[in-house]
C-alpha cells in the first residue's frame, strides 16, 4: 500500500518522463543520497570505509562501465580491467609529468585516455559480435597489461617496481584520510551513476539498446553502428578508466598493473550479470554481493568451524558460489538483482494485500 | 641466421602447438554439437588431470584410476547437462557462453576445494628431458608423443563425425536445437554424449599437459590460449583446431625468441590473441570454419 | 470488404523511384532479370508472385540494401549508387521486416521513439546531464511518438515490453517505429502474414490512412489478393524473377501470364 502508486497521474510528457517518476522513489532516492553523504560519515568507522564502502563505490563504477558496453550495448567485454589500468597509468604519468595539475583533471585525463584507447580496441566490434568480439577485449586485456609491465616509461623507470599514487589535495585541503576518500569517490560515483542514467533514457541509449537487440533492424531505422558501437566503448572505457584511477590512487595507494588482471575483468563482468545488464542499479547491486559475499563467507566460516578457514578454502568456496550464482541468475532471472528488486518493489504494491 | 637454432624453436613451437589443439578439441566438439562455446573446458582440463594425479598419489593402478577418472568426467557431464545446460536450452547462445564462464568457475574452485591445490607430479612413464639430436636441434621426445598422441585422438573424432550416425545427430543439434528436437532427436542424451566425450579429450590434455608442467591451477589459464586456437582455426572445424594449434605454438614461440629481443620479454602472453584478432578481421570464420549467415 | 478506388488518374503523375532494367544475382542464383519498374509518388504498389518469384529481393533492392549488377535505379529523378544500409532511413525509405524485427530489450514507446532517432541531434554532453537541447529534444519527440500512438490506436500498450504483446500488436509497433521516421516511401513486407480477418482488416486501414493522411507511397509485398486487389493503386507481378505484368488490380488479375504463374502453365 506504501507503494502504490495511483492517484499520480502525469499530465505532461515532461513529468512522465522526469528520471523518478514515481514519488515514493524520489522520497528514497533523497533518503539514500542522505544516508550515504549525511549519515554514513557519523556512524561508520574507518575499516567499513577503507576497505568495504570504498572498494564498492570504485568497483561499482568499473561495473558501470561495463554495463555501458554489455548491458546497454550488448557488446560483450572481457577486458574490462586493462581499461581501468590504463586510466590509472594515464593520470598517473600526467601527474609525474605535470606536477602542478589538480588530481581531478588527472583523472579526466585518465578517463579520456581510456576512451581513446577503449575506442581503438572497439574496432573490431564494426566486424565482429558475440564471443568473438569477447576474445578481440580479450586481446587487449593480455596486451595492455604486457604493456604497463614490460615497459619503464609507464612508470617512469622506476626501480623500485612499487609506484605510490601521488597524493591528492583540492584547494589545499588534502584527501587523505578514509572520511575525506570516501567523500570524494562517492561524489564521483554518484555523478556518473546520474550521468549514465541520463544517456540511457536518451537518445544514445536507445540507439546502443537498438544495436543490442537487433543490429539490422537499428540499421534500418537508420542507426549508425559504427557511430554508437564506438561511442558505447568510449563512455564505458572512460568510466572503467576513471574507476581505475580511484582504484590506484584511493584503494590501493599504488599504481601497478598486477592489479588489473585478467581476473579482475572477470569479477566485473560477474558484477554486471548478477546485479543486472542493462541497469544502472544493477551495477551497485551486483559490487555489492561481490564484496560481501566473500566477508560473509569469512565470518561464517569461522563461526562454524569455529577457527578461520584458511584463505585458500575460502578462495575456493568463493569460486565456486560465484560461478554457481552466475548459472543461478542466467536461468533464473537473466536480468539480475536489478529486476529482482523490480519484482519485489512490484509485490510492494499490494502489500499488505496478497493479490 | 642460426638455422638448426630457428628449427628447434619452430619443432618445439609445433608440438607446443599440438598440445594446444588437445584443449581446443574439446571446445570444438562441444560447439559442433552443440553451438555452445565451453569457456569451462580448461576447468575440465584441471578437473580431470587433479583428479588422475591426487588417485595415482593415493596408490590406484593407473588402468584403474584412468577408468574412475572416465567415470567422474561422465558424472560432470551429466551434472552439466542437467543443470545447467536443460533449464538454458533456448537461450541465446551468448547467455550460455556466460553460463559457462561462471562453470569454469565453479569447476575450477570445485577441484581445486577437494582435491587441494598443491602441485600433483604426474609421471606418465615419459621421460621429458630427453631429446632426439637432428643435426644441431634437439627436439625434445615427450612433445612428440603427445604429438602422436593428440594426432591419433584428432583422427579418430574426425572419423567419428563424419561417419556415424551419431555424429551426424550432432551436427544436426549445433544447427538448431529445437530443429533436432523436432525429428525426435534426444537432446538431452546427446548433450550428454558430447560433453563425456569432451571430459575425456579434457582428460587427455590433462595428463599430457600436467606431465609437462605439473597439474596445478596454472592449466586452466593454459586453456584460455585456446581460444585464439579456435579463432584460427575455426570454431567448427577438428582439422582447423590442429592446424589453429600449431599456428600458435609456433607463432607464440618465434616470436617471443625473435621479436623478444626487440620490444620485451613475455610476448607469448598477447601474440596468439593478436593473431587471432587480425584472422577475425579477415576472415571471421577463421580458416577452416563455416560461415555464419545471419537472415532477417 | 470492398474498399473505394481512389481516383488519383486525375493528378500528375510523379515517379518516386524509377527501376531500369535491373538484374540481381547470388552466386549462380539469378533473383531478379532486367525488370523495370516505375513507383510513383503518393500510390500503393503492391508487388505479388509465387513463392521464390524474387519479392523479396526486389523489396530490399529498393531499399538499397542490395545493389543490381545490371541496371540503374533512380531516385527522385537522380541516379542512386550504392549506399550505406544506415543512410537508407535518412533518405526517406522506412521498411517493416517479415519477421518482427522490434527491439525485444524496450517498449513499444521506447521502440517508436528509436525510430525518430535519425530526426534527433546528438550530444553526448547534454544528454548525460539532461539538460537544454537534451531534455527539449526527448519531449518534443514524445509528442511525436504519442501521435503516432494515437494515429495507430495503442495507447494502452504503449509501456508494455513489446515482447509480451500478440503477434497483431508487434507488428502495430513495428509499423509506428517505420512511420516514425516520417519516410517517404515505406515499404512492408507482409504486412498481413499470420493476422486474422479483424486484424487484417485494421491492418489496411491503417495502411490506407498513412497514404492518404500523411501522403506516403507505400509498395507492399503480400499474399493475401483480396487485401492486394482491394487497396493497391497498382500491382507489378513477379515470377522467377522477372516482371510478368504490372498495372491496375484489374488489369493485372485477368492477364493469362498471371493466372497460369500461379495456378502453374500446362
Amino acid at each position: 500500500m506504501i507503494y502504490r502508486e495511483s492517484g499520480q497521474f502525469k499530465t505532461t510528457y515532461k513529468t512522465d518522463q522526469a528520471i523518478l517518476p514515481i514519488f515514493q522513489d524520489r522520497v528514497a532516492m533523497a533518503l539514500l543520497m542522505l544516508f550515504a553523504f549525511v549519515v554514513i560519515p557519523f556512524i561508520a568507522n574507518d575499516y567499513w570505509l577503507s576497505s568495504i564502502l570504498i572498494p564498492f563505490l570504485a568497483l561499482s563504477l568499473a561495473a558501470l562501465g561495463l554495463n555501458v558496453l554489455t548491458g546497454y550495448a550488448g557488446q560483450i567485454s572481457l577486458g574490462t580491467a586493462a581499461f581501468m589500468a590504463v586510466g590509472a597509468f594515464a593520470a598517473y604519468n600526467l601527474q609525474v609529468r605535470v606536477p602542478e595539475i589538480p588530481f581531478l583533471i588527472a583523472f579526466i585525463w585518465g578517463g579520456l585516455c581510456s576512451a581513446s584507447i577503449g575506442i581503438l580496441f572497439g574496432l573490431p566490434s564494426l566486424r565482429i559480435k558475440g564471443f568473438y568480439l569477447a576474445v578481440a577485449t580479450l586481446a587487449a586485456q593480455f596486451f595492455i597489461e604486457w604493456l604497463l609491465t614490460n615497459f619503464g616509461w609507464f612508470t617512469n623507470y622506476d626501480s623500485s617496481g612499487v609506484i605510490t599514487a601521488p597524493p591528492m589535495g583540492i584547494l589545499g585541503f588534502a584527501i587523505d584520510n578514509p572520511l575525506s576518500k570516501y567523500l570524494l569517490v562517492l561524489t564521483i560515483v554518484v555523478l556518473c551513476a546520474f550521468a549514465v542514467r541520463n544517456l540511457a533514457r536518451s537518445e544514445i541509449g536507445r540507439a546502443w539498446m537498438a544495436v543490442r537487440d537487433m543490429d539490422i533492424a537499428a540499421e534500418a531505422i537508420g542507426i549508425n553502428l559504427m557511430k554508437t558501437k564506438l561511442i558505447a566503448f568510449g563512455v564505458s572505457s572512460f568510466l572503467c578508466g576513471l574507476a581505475g584511477a580511484l582504484w590506484a590512487y584511493i584503494v590501493l595507494g599504488t599504481v601497478e598493473p598486477q592489479a588489473f588482471d585478467i581476473l579482475r575483468s572477470f569479477e566485473i563482468l560477474f558484477m554486471v550479470v548478477i546485479g543486472g545488464l542493462g541497469s544502472v542499479s544493477g551495477a551497485f547491486l551486483g559490487a555489492g554481493f561481490m564484496i560481501l559475499l566473500p566477508i560473509l563467507l569469512n565470518n561464517l566460516g569461522s563461526i562454524i568451524t569455529g577457527s578461520a578457514i584458511s584463505t585458500e578454502t575460502i578462495a575456493h568456496i568463493e569460486f565456486m558460489i560465484f560461478g554457481a550464482f552466475i548459472i543461478f541468475f542466467l536461468i533464473v532471472e537473466p536480468n539480475g538483482l536489478a529486476r529482482l528488486w523490480q519484482i519485489a518493489k512490484e509485490k510492494l504494491r499490494l502489500w499488505p494485500f496478497p493479490y | 641466421m642460426d638455422w638448426w637454432f630457428f628449427i628447434e624453436v619452430f619443432m618445439g613451437g609445433l608440438l607446443s602447438g599440438v598440445m594446444y589443439s588437445l584443449v581446443a578439441l574439446g571446445f570444438v566438439l562441444i560447439f559442433k554439437a552443440s553451438g555452445v562455446f565451453n569457456f569451462a573446458q580448461g576447468a575440465m582440463v584441471l578437473f580431470a588431470a587433479l583428479t588422475f594425479v591426487r588417485l595415482l598419489e593415493m596408490g590406484v593402478p593407473i588402468l584403474v584410476t584412468t577408468a574412475i577418472t572416465t567415470g567422474v568426467m561422465i558424472l560432470l557431464a551429466i551434472f552439466i547437462e542437467r543443470v545447467m545446460l536443460r533449464p538454458l536450452v533456448n537461450q541465446d547462445l551468448i547467455i550460455l557462453f556466460m553460463a559457462t564462464i561462471g562453470l569454469n568457475y565453479f569447476i575450477e574452485g570445485f577441484a581445486q576445494l577437494i582435491w587441494g591445490s598443491h602441485v600433483g607430479v604426474l609421471d606418465i612413464g615419459i621421460d621429458q628431458y630427453a631429446a632426439f639430436e637432428i643435426g644441431n636441434a634437439l627436439i625434445n621426445k615427450f612433445d612428440v608423443w603427445a604429438a602422436l598422441i593428440a594426432g591419433g585422438l584428432v583422427l579418430v573424432l574426425s572419423l567419428f563425425f563424419r561417419y556415424t550416425v551419431i555424429g551426424r545427430a550432432l551436427r544436426a543439434v549445433a544447427d538448431d536445437h529445437q530443429a533436432a528436437l523436432s525429428v525426435g532427436i534426444p537432446l538431452s542424451t546427446i548433450w550428454i554424449y558430447v560433453w563425456s566425450t569432451a571430459g575425456l579429450v579434457a582428460l587427455v590434455a590433462g595428463v599430457v599437459w600436467g606431465s609437462k608442467l605439473g597439474v596445478q591451477f596454472a592449466i586452466s589459464t593454459v586453456a584460455l590460449k585456446a581460444i585464439p586456437v579456435l579463432i584460427i582455426g575455426g570454431f567448427t572445424s577438428v582439422p582447423g583446431a590442429i592446424i589453429g594449434g600449431l599456428i600458435v605454438g609456433c607463432g607464440e614461440k618465434l616470436a617471443e625468441v625473435y621479436l623478444g629481443t626487440y620490444i620485451g620479454y613475455g610476448i607469448e602472453n598477447w601474440f596468439p590473441y593478436m593473431l587471432a584478432l587480425i584472422v577475425l578481421m579477415i576472415r571471421p570464420e577463421g580458416l577452416f570454419g563455416e560461415k555464419i549467415i545471419e537472415r532477417v | 470488404m470492398r474498399v473505394e478506388s481512389k481516383n488519383k488518374s486525375s493528378t500528375k503523375i510523379e515517379v518516386l523511384m524509377d527501376i531500369k532494367d535491373i538484374s540481381l544475382s547470388f552466386g549462380g542464383l539469378k533473383a531478379l532479370q532486367d525488370v523495370s519498374l516505375q513507383i510513383q509518388k503518393g500510390e500503393i504498389l503492391a508487388i505479388i508472385g509465387p513463392n521464390g518469384a524474387g519479392k523479396s529481393s526486389m523489396l530490399n533492392v529498393i531499399s538499397g540494401i542490395y545493389v543490381p549488377q545490371k541496371g540503374e535505379v533512380e531516385w527522385k529523378g537522380k541516379l542512386r549508387k550504392k549506399i550505406a544500409p544506415h543512410d537508407i532511413a535518412r533518405m526517406g525509405i522506412a521498411r517493416t521486416f517479415q519477421n518482427i524485427a522490434l527491439f525485444r530489450g524496450m517498449t513499444a514507446l521506447e521502440n517508436i521513439l528509436t525510430g525518430r532517432n535519425i530526426l534527433m541531434k546528438r550530444n553526448l554532453f547534454l544528454e548525460a546531464l539532461y539538460l537544454g537541447m537534451g531534455r527539449k529534444q526527448e519531449e518534443e519527440h514524445r509528442q511525436k511518438a504519442e501521435e503516432i500512438i494515437d494515429f495507430l490506436e495503442i495507447q494502452s500498450i504503449r509501456k508494455t515490453p513489446v515482447a509480451r504483446l500478440p503477434y497483431g500488436l508487434q507488428k502495430r509497433v513495428e509499423l509506428g517505429r517505420a512511420l516514425a521516421l516520417e519516410p517517404e516511401l515505406l515499404l512492408l513486407d507482409e504486412p498481413m502474414a499470420g493476422m486474422n480477418v479483424e486484424e487484417k482488416e485494421d491492418m489496411c486501414r491503417f495502411i490506407l490512412d498513412v497514404n492518404e493522411q500523411f501522403g506516403t507511397t507505400i509498395v507492399l509485398i503480400e499474399h493475401d489478393m483480396g487485401v492486394v486487389m482491394d487497396i493497391s493503386d497498382r500491382v507489378a507481378v513477379l515470377d522467377y524473377g522477372i516482371k510478368i505484368a504490372d498495372g491496375t488490380p484489374d488489369e493485372v488479375r485477368s492477364e493469362q501470364k498471371v493466372i497460369d504463374a500461379y495456378l502453374g502453365a500446362g
